[in-house]
C-alpha cells in the first residue's frame, strides 16, 4: 500500500487546482464500472437517536424522512425477484423505522444474508431493548460504529455518554452470543478517525481494539472495519469550520491508491434511499447524485441486467474511498 | 516576515531547487526509513514524533502528530513519547552537571 510521506508531498501542482476523480482514474488507465450486483443497500431513513459530528447522512432525532411501508414492500419484492446475496440495512438508525423488523424477517425468509448497521445506543430506546434477541433470532450480521476504544475520542465524535452506552450495548450483544467464538453470530465494529486524518491500517488497529476492549471492558467482537470520513455533509462542515478542508482533501488525493478501485463497494451494490430512488452508494445518495440517467432510477424499475456493469457516478468525495488502504462499508479494500 | 509558516510544510521540495541530486538522495533515504521493517510504522511514527519535540521542529511536530494518529496512536501514547523526549533532554542537561563538577573540582582545593 503506497503511503504518502508524513512531511513532504510530491504533488504540489494540485494546490489550488480543481481535483477531478475521473481524470485521476484515467491517469491510471482505470474507469469505475459496476460488476455483478451482490448487495442491495437500503437506507431506511434519516431518523436517528444520535447526531454524530461526522455523519454523512446528517441524521438526527429531529429528522422525519423514513421509508414507507409501501416502499419497504417493493424492496422485499425486488429481493424476492432477483438474486442478491446480501441486504445491507442502514440509516439513520434503521431500527427506528416501524417497518424495519418486517423487512428483516421477510429477507431472512428469502435466505438472504442481512447486515444491519446498528449504532448500539438505539437498543436503549423505547421498544428496542429486545434488539439483541431479535438480531440473534434472525441471524442478522451486526455492524456497529465505535470510533475508538476510549471514552474521550468516542464521545467527542458521537456525543456525550455514547461510549458508556455503547459498551453496555456490546455487553448485551456478547451475552446473546454476538462476537463470541463458535456462536456463528457476527459482530463487526467500525473505526473511523475522530478528526481530519486517515485511518490506520485495519489489521493494526483491529488488534488494538481486540486487546483493549477485552482487557478494559470484557467486550469481544469479530472484525474491525476502518472507514475513512467522507468530505460531505456534517463532516465537511466540520472540515470547513476547523480550517481543515484543503488539507484533508490534499491528504485524500495524495493518498490515492489505484489498487483500491477494484474493491470499491459501488462495484457490487446498489443503494436505495428512503423514497426508493437508486444510487451507486450511500454517499452519492446523500449528495443526491443519482445513478446514471440512462438507467432505472427507482426500486420500482429495478433491473439487474441494466444495472450490472453500469458506469458509476463519481465526484471529489470518491477520493475518500480510494485513499490509502481504501474504504468501503466493509472497511479497507486492499 | 513571520517565521515558520504552516504552508511551508508543503513547499519542502523547493529545497531541491539548487541541488536536486542531493535532495533526491535525501528523499530516497527518508522514504526508505519510513517503510515497514523491524519496527512497525506506528513505532517509527512515535519515534519521529518524539524526535520532532527534541529538535523542536514545528513542521515535524505537525507532520508526525498526523502520522501518529494515522498509525492508530492516541494522545495518551503520544504524550508519553513527548515525556520520553523531554526526559532525555532534561537528563542530558543534568548529566552535564558532572562536567561542572569536574571543572570545579579541578580548580578547587
Amino acid at each position: 500500500m503506497p503511503q504518502a510521506l508524513p512531511v513532504f508531498n510530491s504533488q504540489l501542482e494540485l494546490a489550488g487546482e480543481p481535483i477531478n476523480f475521473e481524470e485521476k482514474l484515467a491517469a491510471h488507465g482505470l474507469e469505475l464500472r459496476a460488476s455483478t450486483i451482490e448487495t442491495l443497500q437500503v437506507n431506511l431513513g434519516k431518523l436517528c437517536n444520535q447526531a454524530c459530528k461526522h455523519c454523512h447522512v446528517d441524521a438526527s432525532p429531529s429528522r422525519t424522512e423514513i421509508m414507507t411501508r409501501e416502499t419497504v414492500e417493493t424492496v422485499i419484492a425486488v429481493l424476492g425477484q432477483f438474486r442478491f446475496s446480501t441486504l445491507d440495512i442502514t440509516g439513520g438508525a434503521p431500527e427506528l423505522n416501524p417497518s424495519f423488523r418486517h423487512l428483516v424477517k421477510e429477507s431472512r425468509a428469502l435466505a438472504i444474508k442481512v447486515i444491519v448497521r446498528h449504532n448500539l445506543t438505539v437498543m436503549f430506546e423505547r421498544g428496542q431493548t429486545d434488539l439483541p434477541a431479535f438480531f440473534r433470532d434472525h441471524e442478522v450480521e451486526v455492524v456497529s460504529s465505535l470510533p475508538y476504544f476510549l471514552e474521550q475520542q468516542t464521545d467527542a465524535q458521537r456525543g456525550h455518554g455514547v461510549f458508556q452506552k455503547s459498551i453496555d450495548a456490546l455487553h448485551r450483544l456478547n451475552t446473546v452470543g454476538y462476537g463470541v467464538d463458535g456462536s456463528g453470530l457476527v459482530l463487526n465494529l467500525v473505526y473511523n478517525p475522530v478528526g481530519a486524518f486517515l485511518p490506520p491500517s485495519q489489521a493494526s488497529i483491529e488488534s488494538d481494539f481486540k486487546r483493549e476492549l477485552l482487557a478494559r471492558y470484557g467486550v469481544s467482537f469479530n472484525q474491525l472495519y476502518t472507514i475513512t470520513n467522507m468530505p460531505i455533509k456534517r463532516f465537511l462542515h466540520y472540515l470547513r469550520r476547523s480550517g481543515n478542508e484543503e488539507r484533508y482533501m490534499r491528504k485524500l488525493v495524495e493518498a490515492f491508491n489505484p489498487h483500491a478501485v477494484a474493491g470499491l463497494m459501488c462495484r457490487t451494490l446498489v443503494s436505495v434511499d428512503w423514497t426508493g430512488r437508486l444510487y451507486d452508494c450511500d454517499f452519492n445518495q446523500m449528495l443526491e447524485l443519482g445513478i446514471a440517467p440512462e438507467l432505472p432510477q427507482s426500486i420500482v424499475d429495478f433491473d439487474p441486467m441494466k444495472l450490472s456493469s453500469r458506469r458509476v457516478m463519481t465526484g471529489t468525495h470518491c477520493f475518500g474511498c480510494t485513499a490509502g488502504g481504501g474504504s468501503s462499508c466493509g472497511g479497507a479494500v486492499v | 516576515m513571520a517565521y515558520y509558516e504552516e504552508e511551508d510544510l508543503n513547499r519542502f521540495p523547493e529545497i531541491g531547487k539548487h541541488r536536486p541530486d542531493l535532495f533526491e538522495k535525501f528523499m530516497a533515504w527518508y522514504q526508505a526509513c519510513q517503510e515497514d521493517g523491524a519496527l512497525t510504522r506506528r513505532e517509527k511514527a512515535l519515534i519521529g514524533f518524539a524526535v520532532a519535540h527534541a529538535v523542536q521542529c514545528p513542521y515535524c511536530i505537525d507532520a508526525y502528530s498526523q502520522s501518529c494518529l494515522e498509525a492508530g496512536s492516541n494522545m495518551e501514547q503520544m504524550t508519553e513519547a513527548i515525556h520520553m523526549a523531554s526526559a532525555i533532554r532534561g537528563g542530558a542537561s543534568l548529566i552535564h552537571g558532572l562536567q561542572a563538577h569536574n571543572s570545579v573540582d579541578k580548580v578547587s582545593m
